[in-house]
């Protein structure tokens, strides 16, 4: 089988091949647009974003506190119900210094994305942001964060809202 | 449960390729005629056709399964693609079992393919849509970010350093060296991967795997076929897979709690009580270097925090005591998803036959175990062989 084949099937394409004009190939380019609704939860969540606070959500089985809030607890399956305001601080639980773009080409400014734990959720529940104002190198885990809020006027219900967290 | 045994018995797979000339059809006829031709079957043997691959969005085909249907010998026949991120590659093992577990067929054909490469300028676009739209997709994040992120947990929880985990890229790019159809083979140092670019910290160029073109195709069997088409079947043994929240910013990502759960099954399914003891070969999912580590612990073969100590001391070298991707793994073979998952099974079957060539594991193995993962971080999907 493996050991006994000389010649393994396929044939691999160079730049060279496409640059001498060797290789025919097809483009196209999909014109997609979508309209997402929130859903129940969620609209709740960017509602409260607008006021400049976060929410989250607490089951009355596993007693957990998740935020983004939903409806259902992953957990136990039971509806989740029981609306909990949290603090807009929290604690960074992992962050990463991103220097490429969502292409893959190459940031002028690196970012640094972290999962974020929420003060007032329970322990390990977090959400995605971004960090800034700290210098890249500065960033541990364990952190302590804080948002930084768009003005009341600029806020549309988004998680941009949060422009992103920076260290108390 | 009153199910049959069954084998696998033939295995083809392509080149693994940044670009391949051929289309994803061509590239699953390849692998599947050359799997056929290994055991001498014909397409007429086949009572049923299992195909993996990934989303549509990467070839820009709608119902991918059924465009490449017709590369796969699935004319005529029962044919069903199945897909489950990353984890695809082993999943479609699994579902080429339970076909003929089930008794419902006593062949199954097992085709994955992936041409990753048609997406432009470069998949991670394709792969920005996993992310959940409302609530994380407004902050243009792109697929690294959660690697990085999962890494540097791993990493903080455990007090790992970069350079213990740089040993696994090392390892299995050398490996890669003896594989045929490898991409991504190159003797390379730690200090070669702890120098290369910064992606996203701690994610570096040499961390991780390419995106790939390539397919790999395996024929399983029921028991009373299979030792008619060979004398050496290597028999699936056990299966498992789980799927964790895709609320992943819930969960504490330094350990692959979904991966045990994965393995516990397919371990009770083979009667495996010490796994460390008795699987002899591991081909874990290697997209990205700590991952492999990630993986070992999550398979319960190591102890949390523990495989980099055993890639150091060289227990997971080709001729260590437990040969971790001797194969040269995704980081060094290619990593075209579906097709990757499917070729960590393949060398499992050539390992336990002795039929690796320079690859070949010393010791005559006799129970290899394969494992794949993907979506948002959390599904695992384990098959184990045996000879
Ligand atoms: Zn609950």
């Amino acid at each position: 089988m493996s050991a006994n084949i000389e010649n393994f099937p396929g044939t691999p394409l160079s730049q060279a091949d496409f640059d001498e004009g060797k290789i025919l190939t097809t483009h196209w380019k999909p014109k997609l647009e979508y309209g997402w609704d929130a859903g129940v939860a969620i609209s709740r969540y960017l509602a409260e974003l607008k006021n400049g606070r976060l929410i989250g959500i607490k089951c009355n089985r596993c007693r957990r506190t998740v935020v983004p809030p939903r409806v259902v607890c992953e957990w136990c399956w039971e509806p989740m119900e029981a609306w909990v305001y949290l603090e807009d601080t929290g604690t960074v639980n992992t962050f990463s210094i991103c220097y490429i773009r969502w292409d893959a080409t190459r940031a002028k400014e690196p970012q640094i994305p972290a999962v974020i734990e929420i003060d007032g959720a329970s322990r390990g529940a977090g959400i995605l942001h971004l960090l800034d104002e700290v210098n890249a190198d500065d960033v541990t885990i364990g952190m302590k964060v804080q948002a930084v809020w768009k003005p009341a006027e600029e806020r549309s219900g988004s998680i941009t809202d949060i422009k992103y967290f920076r260290p108390t | 449960m009153a199910m049959r045994k069954v084998a696998v018995v033939g295995a083809g797979m392509t080149k693994f390729m940044r670009r391949a000339q051929e289309t994803g059809r061509e590239l699953a006829f390849q692998a599947s005629r050359m799997a056929l031709d290994s055991c001498e079957m014909t397409l007429d043997d086949i009572d049923a056709v299992a195909l993996g691959t990934a989303p549509d969005a990467f070839d820009g085909l709608h119902m991918k399964g059924e465009y490449l249907s017709d590369g796969a010998g699935a004319w005529h026949k029962p044919y069903m693609r199945c897909y489950v991120g990353g984890g695809t590659g082993v999943f479609a093992a699994i579902q080429g079992w339970y076909h003929v577990a089930s008794g419902l067929f006593d062949t199954c054909l097992v085709v994955c393919e992936e041409k990753m490469s048609s997406c432009q300028p470069h998949p991670q676009g394709a792969f920005i849509t996993i992310f959940d739209h409302t609530t994380e997709r407004a902050l243009k994040p792109n697929l690294v970010w959660i690697f990085a992120l999962e890494m540097n947990r791993y990493m903080t929880v455990h007090g790992i350093e970069k350079k213990d985990i740089a040993r696994v890229a090392v390892k299995n790019k050398r490996n890669a060296l003896d594989h045929p159809c490898a991409q991504l083979a190159a003797d390379i140092t730690v200090e070669d991967v702890l120098n290369s670019e910064v992606l996203a910290w701690p994610v570096q160029r040499l961390d991780i795997s390419p995106t790939s073109d390539g397919a790999v195709a395996i024929v399983m069997a029921a028991e009373h076929v299979a030792k008619r088409i060979t004398d050496k079947p290597a028999w699936v043994r056990g299966v498992g897979w789980s799927l964790d929240t895709a609320y992943w910013t819930s969960r504490d990502l330094y350990y692959p709690k979904y991966v045990e759960y994965a393995a516990r099954m397919a371990y009770d399914m083979a009667g495996i009580t010490e796994p460390r003891k008795e699987i002899h070969v591991v081909e874990p999912y290697d997209p990205f270097d700590y991952k492999e580590l990630h993986h070992l612990e999550g398979l319960l073969l190591a102890d949390k925090g523990d495989a980099a100590r055993l890639t150091a001391e060289g227990v997971t070298a080709r001729d260590g005591n437990m040969p971790v991707c001797p194969s040269g793994g995704m980081l060094g073979v290619g990593n075209p998803i579906a097709a990757a998952g499917l070729m960590k099974v393949s060398e499992i079957f050539w390992q336990l036959r002795g039929e690796a060539g320079k690859r070949q594991v010393p010791g005559q193995p006799q129970t290899g175990l394969a494992q794949s993962w993907g979506d948002l971080m959390q599904v695992g999907c384990v098959v184990i062989l045996g000879v």
